[in-house]
């Protein structure tokens, strides 16, 4: 049953794990394909988007059908999330876009109307607006009124989109002059490459043509190691599954040895042997892996419903969520959880057959599995092996070599793990007491058990170890991180990267001009590709002293000191990582259409972005751009003045209450931490069950040996030994066990969380962090799991105290 | 599109131009005894509600097999933009239509474009006829006018010279479409004019010649809310001679027997040039054979007799199905279709005959 219970584990995890990301995409890429319509080709520039002055000439190309003109970005409505805007030239839109544009609203002539827009089902939902009313949306910090003139059925989109025509989004929505994409239709025959050659010819620089399913991929290629992690963790929980199975078997076939040995007296074959116990391992894994798909499927169903497919990583905010079905992974996970289970039963299975059954027949003794005799060798290559391994670079933007060194460390940490501990009880002083005397001469004859034992508590407590160490290392470094990215007293948000709402130049001044303002320092927020077919960076125009930028919690300490006339830029990790880029490279960043060589000055840790982020002072940003916008004002409260004043004074200054979020310094770190929290608290998760698997493995090597040492019990209540002190002997030995498997389980723990935080985490996020090891929950846990130990070893042994010691000891003759 | 479909053209659009933003918008007036001046008339004109160039032609290909075809295109000043700054603002509107009857097909190839003007992609310029929409155009060079389009079906490439002076329709050029005063037009054509040059279909492209009809109208009226649909002719006689009629249908569906005739219209220019205008009662159009559409189930008049004044014609389609579904653009269904006029039996010219209101009456 208890094997069973594992492979079920690991497979409803895998499943789960596989069915949630399985759904995100598959969801993310129906509703990209919505919003992009079937094109061949687009045309995607940076955030800000890119002049429509290009659109003529591209519209003329040969081989080009359709080219339609369009604006996608974020619509803040105050008092609900920002709403996704799809502003198109319905004439052309109709035909790439036809479940939007097309016949399900016969009137595409009244979306021509300089106020019209459109909402989809879900987003007049959840707005609670029908077609008549009128949709408060914020520009700027102005508020401007559009006319919903229809709402979608909800066949044509399940997303929360409005739709509005082109020039309506350019005027009311300030965006004038600019596009955010061109999509292609080509003419028939036309050659995609070529046209999209001739395409890119008159491009400007940070603007690019890529075939329309290059968005889905980027999002593919943008969650990919986040999804592969997840993945490696239900994999670690399979393992886990796996190695049950093994301990269990190795129980069942030590229980079954006299069984099995007068099978083969009369006349079963070793290969029947492994055959009949094989075949039992397959109905286990059968059973674990119907169980643990099941499970999976409802675990992922639960999660998919009430979390959403982002799995709260944000990846795909905005999307709504079905379940995806996929019977070929679901069948992968069921044949690899009886792989498992088959693989798990592997080892025991053969020691029963080649050991000879005349001792057997004779008594129960211990199953000697190989363990006394193993060389020292393997284990120690495996160990080394993981340094090199370790220090692979990322293979195909995945932490390949990182997953190995960690594999690698835990097989050599086990196959040592029975050498360590019979070398540390070989140094350990012989006690007085008896009972502790037995225990401790028992531990040391008893390797195999030992082993089980103690590889149970390895495998699972260095593994807990590890994430602990991981994300104790993760949040510390995160609240240090916080502290320096956060030097203001109060943080004044208009929006977000691409949205509506934003504050012009001389809301900025009036906002400097507060009573309450001591100080400001704005930051414009765009985004834009540094290389084509790659995800778009963010770029952070700060107002700053170049020569001091404060607030960069650069890696090296320091700016480097540059001797160049070129622009810095200061970029983040991940950048530096994806673009091969350090400090004293130099870099073109297209900024309005035009590329702008800048040196790279330093490189700074960034925990908010994945995908890049390049600093840039914001005065050299306007020089370049014109643009005067920007999204967040860092303020310096006036001596005296609280942010509730600020909140206030700015709520007067911009003419009405929630255009803008202001927040204090706390309340972001706050949020900050909790979000870190909540993200990781299936971890935790994921570590209580490691640990119940520990302690399942601890039990079972127990009973193997309590069931193998019956004789022996028996013989000692002869001698007048108690049943409390057989149970204080017990306890010894779980507590000298467990003791051992902690302590060298912290050490391979502290070694997997190297990889984790040096090469893994380094490699999958691009983000570095300190070393900050929790050393009092490492603590905590390890004093619990000692006893958890003790404890099952005394509960394991109860079986062996009760009936009549004559019996254990007829046993034996 | 059809061009009776008078000012409703393209539906849509005149529902956008009704709506409430579009009543603060002042169109000219069409109004009696403004004289059309050439060849500025033949440009554009951006302040009026809509505007059409209208060229419909019989040609023979080398083998001396007949195909009929239509290249036109539309303007249509659309909603107010309340002063929007943006260059996509939606100002005019461009509808380009192409269509071409080939009797060995037996029903039309047919294609349509809709986009608003700007960025020099789709216009209507002033001073001188020259609409485009994508790579779709026609264009007046001088004495010859272009006429180029593509689509996936088929492609137009033909030269068109003009022959004799605009032939002005109505009070020199205003054309009354109702009773009342208010729905009317200015309107002239310019007949036959000799046609030369490619038209591809099903992969090859054949030499042809021929003779087209120019029509070009332009007003800011309203259709009258009695109107049903229309009938229209444009005939280039062999002899050199050009009749145009047109008859305006109210009650009942265009097909009903009590379907009557609300305003009719015709001019004729003879062979030696005299040109002549004829009031409604001069005009009668009366059915000879029906066509029933098995797509649409509509019924059409595809032969009539028409008579303006003494003259007598009996029109005969080239192929019955040139029905023309344009609902995805303008939701509407009609037929527009090469024809042959007969006198006593004999040919004596040949042009274009177009039923509108024969699908659905027209409501808007």
């Amino acid at each position: 049953m208890l094997a069973v219970f594992g492979v079920a584990l690991g497979v409803a995890l895998g499943v789960a794990v596989h069915l949630i990301n399985a759904s995100a995409i598959s969801e993310f890429t129906l509703a990209a394909r919505t919003l992009s319509g079937d094109p061949d080709l687009v045309i995607r520039g940076p955030l800000q988007g890119f002049d429509e002055a290009i659109y003529p000439e591209i519209a003329q190309l040969a081989g080009i059908e359709v080219a339609s003109p369009a604006l996608e970005f974020d619509v803040r409505v105050p008092g609900h999330r920002p709403l996704h805007l799809l502003a198109a030239d319905a004439f052309h839109a109709l035909r790439i876009h036809p479940a939007l544009f097309g016949n399900e609203f016969a009137d595409v002539h009244a979306l021509l109307e300089s106020d019209a827009i459109v909402l989809s089902h879900a987003a007049a939902e959840e707005l609670g607006l029908k077609s008549g009313d009128h949709l408060k949306t914020q520009v700027g910090t102005q508020s401007v009124a559009l006319r919903v003139i229809a709402v979608l059925p909800a066949a044509a989109s399940a997303q929360r989109i409005a739709m509005a025509d082109i020039a309506t989004a350019q005027w009311r929505l300030q965006r004038l002059g600019l596009l955010d994409r061109i999509d292609i239709r080509l003419a028939p025959g036309a050659d995609p490459a070529d046209v999209a050659a001739k395409i890119a010819a008159l491009l400007p620089p940070g603007v690019q043509v890529s075939a329309a399913d290059a968005q889905t991929r980027e999002a593919e290629g943008m969650t990919r190691a986040y999804r592969v992690n997840l993945n490696m963790l239900a994999l670690v929980a399979l393992f886990t599954g796996s190695f049950l199975v093994f301990a269990t078997q190795a129980l069942t076939i030590v229980q079954r040895r006299g069984e099995i040995a007068i099978l083969r007296v009369l006349g079963l074959t070793r290969a029947g042997v492994m055959r009949i116990l094989l075949a039992e391992a397959l109905f286990i894994g059968a059973a674990g892996s119907a169980f643990g798909v099941a499970i999976g499927f409802v675990l992922a169903r639960i999660a998919v419903e009430r979390f959403g497919a982002d799995l709260g990583a944000g990846y795909f905010s905005g999307v709504t969520t079905q379940l995806h079905h996929d019977p070929i992974a679901l069948a992968a996970y069921f044949v690899l959880g009886i792989a498992v289970a088959v693989a798990g039963c592997a080892l025991p299975a053969w020691t029963a057959a080649v050991s000879d059954p005349a001792p057997a027949l004779k008594a129960a003794t211990a199953l000697e599995t190989a363990g006394s005799a193993r060389p020292w060798w393997p284990g120690v290559a495996l160990l080394a092996a993981s340094v090199p391994l370790a220090l692979l670079p990322a293979f195909d933007d995945l932490p390949l070599g990182g997953y190995a060194a960690v594999a690698a460390l835990l097989a050599g940490a086990l196959w040592l793990a029975p050498a360590v501990a019979e070398n540390v009880l070989q140094r350990l002083p012989s006690p007085r007491d008896a009972v502790a005397l037995i225990a401790v001469h028992q531990l040391r004859g008893a390797n195999s058990q030992l082993g089980i034992s103690i590889s149970a508590i390895v495998v699972s407590f260095s593994l807990m170890v590890a994430m602990l160490i991981m994300i104790g290392s993760f949040r510390g470094s995160l609240e240090d991180w916080l502290r320096d990215i956060l030097p203001a007293d109060a943080y004044v948000r208009a929006g977000g990267a691409g949205q509506s709402s934003f504050l012009d130049a001389a809301t900025l001044r009036a906002v400097g001009a507060l009573p309450a303002v001591a100080r400001i320092a704005a930051v414009r927020i765009q985004e834009l590709r540094l290389q084509p077919g790659r995800v778009p960076v963010t770029l952070l125009a700060r107002d700053m002293d170049p020569a001091q930028p404060e607030a960069l919690p650069l890696l090296l300490g320091r700016s480097l000191p540059l001797r160049t006339d070129l622009p810095l830029v200061w970029i983040s990790e991940a950048a530096a990582d994806l673009y091969g880029l350090s400090a004293g490279s130099e870099v073109n960043i297209a900024l309005s259409g035009r590329d702008v060589r800048h040196a790279v000055a330093g490189v700074w840790r960034d925990y908010t972005r994945q995908n890049g982020t390049l600093l840039i002072e914001r005065a050299h940003y306007v020089a370049l751009t014109g643009d005067e916008r920007v999204n967040d004002v860092w303020v310096w409260l006036g001596p005296g003045k609280s942010v509730a004043m600020l909140s206030e004074e700015l709520n007067r200054a911009l003419g009405g209450a929630g255009l803008v979020d202001v927040r204090d310094t706390a309340s972001i770190r706050n949020a900050s931490l909790l979000l870190f929290d909540r993200t990781f608290a299936i971890t935790y998760l994921l570590e209580a069950v490691a640990v119940v698997i520990g302690l399942f493995g601890i039990s079972v090597g127990f009973s193997s040996q309590v069931l193998a040492r019956r004789a022996e019990f028996g013989m000692l209540r002869h001698v007048g030994v108690t049943r409390g002190q057989i149970a204080a002997l017990l306890g010894i030995e779980g507590l000298l066990a467990g003791s051992i498997g902690i302590a060298y389980g912290l050490v391979t723990g502290a070694a997997i969380s190297v990889v984790l935080i040096h090469v893994i985490n380094r490699q999958s996020f691009h983000w570095s962090m300190d070393l900050h090891v929790p050393v009092l929950p490492l603590v905590l846990v390890s004093v619990v799991l000692v006893l958890a130990a003790t404890a099952t070893a005394m509960l394991s042994g109860r079986r062996a105290m009760t009936g009549q010691p004559i019996a254990g000891v007829k046993d034996d003759w | 599109m059809n061009r009776r479909e008078f000012f409703g053209l393209p539906l849509g659009l005149l529902a956008a131009t009704q709506s409430r933003r579009a009543q603060g918008i002042e169109f000219p007036a069409v109004v009696p005894g403004r004289a059309l001046r050439f060849p500025d008339d033949e440009g554009a004109h951006p302040e009026f509600r809509i505007e059409w160039w209208y060229v419909t032609g019989c040609v023979f290909d080398s083998a001396g097999d007949p195909l009929g075809f239509q290249v036109t295109f539309f303007r249509n000043r659309a909603v107010d933009g309340g002063g929007n700054p943006s260059r996509f603002a939606p100002e005019q509107l461009i509808v380009a239509h192409a269509a071409l009857s080939d009797p060995q097909r037996g029903r039309l190839l047919h294609d349509q474009q809709l986009a608003r003007s700007g960025f020099g992609l789709a216009g209507a310029a002033t001073g001188v006829t020259d609409a485009r929409l994508g790579g779709w155009r026609l264009v007046a060079e001088g004495e010859l006018f272009r006429a180029r389009m593509a689509s996936r079906d088929f492609s137009i490439d033909l030269t068109m010279r003009r022959s004799q002076p605009p032939l002005l329709h109505g009070d020199r050029g205003f054309s009354r479409k109702s009773p009342g005063p208010g729905a009317a037009s200015y309107y002239y054509s310019l007949p036959q004019l000799a046609v030369e040059g490619e038209i591809g279909a099903d992969g090859k492209s054949r030499r042809v010649t021929g003779t087209a009809w120019l029509d070009h109208e332009w007003s800011s009226a309203a259709m009258e809310p009695q109107a049903t649909g229309w009938d229209w002719i444009g005939i280039n006689f062999d002899d050199g001679g050009a009749l145009m009629a047109f008859r305006m249908r109210s009650g009942g569906g265009g097909a009903m027997p009590d379907s009557a005739a609300l305003w009719s219209g015709a001019t004729l220019r003879t062979a030696n040039g005299r040109t002549r205008t004829y009031s409604p009662e001069q005009v009668t159009w009366t059915p000879v054979r029906w066509w029933r559409s098995a797509r649409t189930e509509a019924t059409y008049p595809v032969a009539w007799r028409v008579s303006v004044g003494d003259l007598v014609i009996e029109l005969e389609p080239l192929v019955d199905d040139q029905e023309l579904d344009a609902r995805a653009s303008t939701g509407t269904i009609y037929w527009e279709g090469a024809v042959t006029a007969r006198t006593a039996g004999r040919i004596v010219g040949r042009g274009y005959l177009e039923l509108t209101g024969y699908w659905r009456t027209f409501r808007l």
